[in-house]
């Protein structure tokens, strides 16, 4: 798992919730920065890099770890 | 870039029908689209200031129940209230957030909420009962919008 600057653990949280809470926590941080984002529901394999793809938040990391799934999702410019 | 836009019809007031609507406004707002919503007919008691929504196994086959239940016991009083408790339950359990937290990050995230102002008239809804913030409009101002919409709903 690579460096990151805040996490967000929305284990339990099912869809849209997570994708709400990540833009949220996305809209606090600076261009360049990283998000750890942590998620149970199991369509965020679809949606977390659907909404990367459309607000211009690169997914830089995807990884499952003991049923859990890990983005790393870089802050891109507005 | 231009903002996508959203364009929603919300014709049911039931707990399962108030999910669709405010969980696409919301989840698109996040997408960056921009979203207006034309509550109309059962509708408008999603704009409520108290939503006591309600969902019925009656006349909706495709309900699971913990237990079959004919068609002729499910007009017992008491067995709508024990649905919605236990869908609402189920809801809570399963993580899901509920149709008052969707409506409000749609308030707050600047989601264009319309009442139809014939049915609002039709059915005699007093618009001090709903949420601040929301308009009124009628069925061309929804089609000026949806228009141009990129995914247009009737839910």
């Amino acid at each position: 798992m690579s460096d990151f600057d805040k996490e967000l653990d929305t284990s339990g949280l099912n869809c849209p919730l997570p994708v709400l809470k990540a833009r949220k926590a996305l809209s606090e941080m600076a261009t360049g920065e990283k998000l750890h984002l942590i998620v149970t529901d199991a369509g965020a394999n679809q949606d977390i890099p659907a909404f990367s793809k459309m607000t211009g938040n690169p997914l830089i990391e995807t990884s499952e770890i003991e049923g859990k799934l890990h983005f790393i999702i870089e802050k891109g410019s507005e | 870039m231009m903002a996508k836009k959203l364009a929603i019809i919300a014709s049911k007031g039931t707990l399962d029908g108030a999910y669709p609507p405010f969980l696409l406004a919301s989840t698109a707002v996040a997408l960056g689209f921009e979203v207006k919503i034309f509550f109309t007919f059962y509708g408008l008691q999603l704009l409520n200031k108290n939503l006591n929504l309600k969902v019925s196994p009656l006349g909706n086959p495709a309900m699971p129940m913990p237990v079959p239940v004919p068609s002729i016991v499910q007009v017992i009083p008491g067995l709508e209230w024990f649905a919605t408790w236990m869908m609402k339950r189920k809801l809570k359990q399963k993580g899901v957030a509920s149709v008052e937290e969707l409506r409000d990050i749609c308030v707050e995230s600047g989601v264009d909420l319309i009442a139809c102002q014939m049915t609002v008239d039709l059915f005699d809804f007093d618009e001090k009962d709903f949420i601040e913030g929301i308009s009124s409009g009628g069925a061309a101002t929804y089609l000026e919008f949806a228009g141009d919409a990129d995914v247009s709903l009737y839910i």
